[in-house]
Order: structure tokens, then C-alpha cells, then sequence
């Protein structure tokens, strides 16, 4: 028995494989799933998802989404799954402020809807500027 | 008769023509290949999706969400149109058309596509939105659509929401189909797949599916929580994924119809090129007799 862990966004499959645990952004909290972990919906926040194959300690940056934890699988829907090495800095940065600023202009009226994607938008960010900075060292 | 010269015109103007079809038939034979990989690509979120909503209906009261809530007052009903921007893609929007007409009469209409959305402009229907999308279709255009579906729904303006679209069975066969949308159909979740089209039914997976039967899922943060950014998830990915398939539809509609012209035009450059060929020839021989007619009167 193992654990099978799988990630998909709508774009494409980004993962899909045996792992020894993972460790998921949930919304209350991370979240650490073993083989054998009780069957569980959660959903998950922006932030780091980390797994453990072959002994070697993997980090993916990941959006909002929900994982699905069964004894023997982990199901990760999300709209975004990057790794280390995929994420420009520069780039999130930029878009961080994009966002920043589209949401300083939004506070007079009061589209909960457009606040909330634009918080989830800079929350994807940090959760990717966070994954790329740790790991520089 | 035609002469020379018109002839040699009208072979040079269709000559034209097949160059400009065949040109768009390559530029719809990529967009098309990137458009059905994309459609397929989502088949796997669907499907998780899925998944992930039948094991949750089994846990969670049904009725308990407004999205899933089945109203009988017989309201109206909205209809989002799929169409394309661009004509020249085979019959594939008068077929989308006769099907809106045929099946629903008097719904309003949010468009995506501007060739519908002239035509039932035209034909006085009430449109209450439109909207513009690119291509290939990234998944964030999807979430505005969705939104305001949703939100027209929540406001009880409306008391059924479907989706007219372009569903793409294979390159050569795209059938016009019609989708409901909102209340989320919950009885049917199970039965097929989160989006229509693509081939195959759902095949849900057996060791994992009466697994799921004999455990109680945990929610977190709960069960309505999950329920209540689930579903209008779920309803975003289906327009993505329709928008997604209306597209592959649309390239595969237009590289046929491009192809057909290509050959067409191909066939009538031969035709003109052998009339063409019997003129000169007819010609050359009424000369050679005036030139041969004149040596014989000198003799």
C-alpha cells in the first residue's frame, strides 16, 4: 500500500505519482497526510504544498483549490502548481503590484467578488516569492 | 465563348482564392491541434472534480446549497451562446442557431462570439451581456461569465441558466448542444462527466468508489464551507471547459470548411486550365489553316 498523490490544475496534469507524505496549505492550517490518513475534504489556500519521494523533499507553490485524501490517494485540484524553478521572481513581483494597486482603487466600491480574487491573486504571489526565497538560501 | 484572356484572368483570380483558403486552413489546422489539446487537458480536473463532488453529495445534504436549489415557478430561463468571432467556419453557427431557435424560443441570451450575437441581436432578442474571448481561452476569462450567471441566478432574475454550445466530437463532427448550467443538476453528477462531449462517459473508479462508500469523509473547514467554494468552482470550470470545447469545435468547423474550399478551387484551376489549353489549341490550328489557305491562293 501506498500513497499516490495528484496533482491537477484545469490547464494540465502537473503531478501524478507514489509518494512517502505530503504536506498540504489547508485552509486551517497545513496539513500532513501519511498513508492510511482518514478520508478527508479540505479546502486549500494559496501557499506551499511539499512532498516526500524517494527520500528527496519536493516544493510546489500552489493557489486555492481543494484536496481530496482517501487511505491510499491524495487528489489536488488547484489553479496553479508551480515548482521552484518555474517561478520568475521578477515577474510575480510585477504582478503582485499590479494587483496591489487595482485593489487600493477598488476600495471605494464595494465588489466583495473583485476584493476577494485580487486577495487571492497577492496571496498567490507571496506563496510564490516565499517557495523561491527560502530556497536560495 | 470565353476568350483568352478572361480565361487566363479567372484562373489567375481563383488561383488567389486557393492560396488565401489554404493559408487559413493551416492557420486552423494549429489553432485547432492546440484547441483540442487544451479540451483534453481539462478532462483530468474534470474528472477529479468529479469525483470529488460525487463522494461529497453522498455527504451532504443536497438542497442545502442556493446553487443547487430546483425552482418550478417557471420563470425565465438565460442562455449563454458560444459562438465564434469569425465567419467562414462551415455551418457551424447556423446549426448552433436553428438549435437556440428550435429549442428555446424566448430565453435571454449572454453571448460569447460575435456572429450570434448580431443575429439574435437582429432577431430582437433580449441580450442581457456579452462578452469577448481570446485564443486560445486562459481559464481566468472564464471566472467574469461565470459570475455573472451565477450572480443573475442568485437573484432569482432567472430561473434556469443553460449553455448553447459547439460540442466537439471529432474534427469533422461538431454538434450544436445545449447544457443546463444552473441549479447544478446534483442526481446527475455521478452519471457523467462534468463536461459534455470529449467521448466517453465517466468512468468512476471502482476500489475507489465503494471505498468511498464505506467512510465518512471529514470536511474541513466544513462541510458547507467546501460546498460553498466547490460549487461555483464547479460552475467556472464547466463554462471554461465549454468555451474550451466550442473553440476546438470552431477550428476543426473551419479547417474542413477551408479544405474544401482549397480542393473546390483546386478542381476548377484544372477544369479552367484544360478549356483554356482546347482554346489555344483551337486557335493555333485556325491559324495554321489561314496561313496554309493564304500559301495555297499564292500558288
Amino acid at each position: 500500500m501506498s500513497l499516490h498523490l495528484e496533482i491537477v490544475t484545469p490547464e494540465k496534469k502537473v503531478f501524478s505519482s507514489d509518494v512517502a507524505n505530503v504536506y498540504l496549505p489547508g485552509a486551517d492550517g497545513e496539513l500532513g497526510v501519511l498513508e492510511l490518513h482518514a478520508a478527508l475534504v479540505t479546502a486549500i489556500k494559496p501557499g506551499e504544498l511539499r512532498y516526500e519521494k524517494d527520500g528527496k523533499v519536493e516544493n510546489l507553490a500552489v493557489g486555492t483549490g481543494f484536496a481530496e485524501v482517501t487511505p491510499n490517494r491524495v487528489n489536488v485540484l488547484t489553479d496553479m502548481a508551480l515548482g521552484e524553478e518555474q517561478i520568475d521572481e521578477s515577474k510575480v513581483e510585477e504582478a503582485m503590484k499590479r494587483a496591489e494597486e487595482q485593489l487600493k482603487g477598488l476600495a471605494h466600491d464595494h465588489d466583495a467578488e473583485e476584493v476577494a480574487h485580487l486577495q487571492a491573486m497577492i496571496a498567490k504571489s507571496v506563496a510564490q516569492l516565499n517557495l523561491k526565497r527560502r530556497h536560495r538560501g | 465563348m470565353a476568350n483568352l484572356r478572361d480565361i487566363r484572368r479567372r484562373i489567375k483570380s481563383v488561383k488567389n482564392t486557393a492560396q488565401i483558403t489554404r493559408a487559413m486552413q493551416l492557420v486552423a489546422a494549429a489553432k485547432m491541434k492546440k484547441a483540442q489539446d487544451q479540451a483534453l487537458a481539462g478532462r483530468d480536473y474534470a474528472d477529479l472534480l468529479n469525483q470529488v463532488l460525487v463522494n461529497l453529495k453522498e455527504n451532504v445534504d443536497e438542497e442545502a446549497h442556493p446553487l443547487l436549489e430546483k425552482r418550478d415557478g417557471g420563470g425565465k430561463e438565460l442562455v449563454l451562446v458560444i459562438s465564434t468571432d469569425k465567419g467562414l467556419c462551415g455551418p457551424l453557427n447556423t446549426n448552433l442557431a436553428k438549435k437556440i431557435r428550435a429549442d428555446l424560443p424566448d430565453a435571454d441570451l449572454v453571448t460569447v462570439g460575435r456572429k450570434l450575437r448580431i443575429q439574435f441581436g437582429k432577431a430582437g432578442r433580449n441580450m442581457v451581456a456579452d462578452f469577448e474571448v481570446k485564443d486560445p481561452v486562459p481559464f481566468g476569462e472564464a471566472r467574469p461569465i461565470a459570475k455573472l450567471l451565477t450572480q443573475l441566478f442568485l437573484e432569482k432574475k432567472y430561473d434556469k441558466v443553460s449553455v448553447a454550445f459547439s460540442n466537439f466530437v471529432s474534427t469533422l463532427n461538431q454538434e450544436p448542444t445545449v447544457v443546463q448550467l444552473l441549479p447544478i443538476a446534483a442526481d446527475k453528477l455521478g452519471e457523467k462527466r462534468s463536461y459534455e462531449g470529449m467521448g466517453n462517459e465517466v468512468k468512476v473508479d471502482e476500489t475507489n468508489h465503494t471505498a468511498a462508500l464505506s467512510k465518512d469523509y471529514l470536511f474541513e473547514p466544513s462541510g458547507q464551507d467546501v460546498l460553498d467554494t466547490l460549487l461555483p468552482l464547479y460552475v467556472n470550470f464547466q463554462v471554461y471547459q465549454m468555451l474550451v470545447e466550442s473553440r476546438a469545435s470552431e477550428h476543426s468547423a473551419r479547417m474542413v470548411a477551408m479544405k474544401g474550399a482549397t480542393d473546390n478551387a483546386n478542381k476548377f484551376i484544372k477544369e479552367l486550365t484544360l478549356e483554356y489549353n482546347k482554346l489555344r489549341q483551337a486557335a493555333i490550328t485556325a491559324e495554321l489553316l489561314e496561313i496554309t489557305t493564304a500559301m495555297k491562293a499564292m500558288e
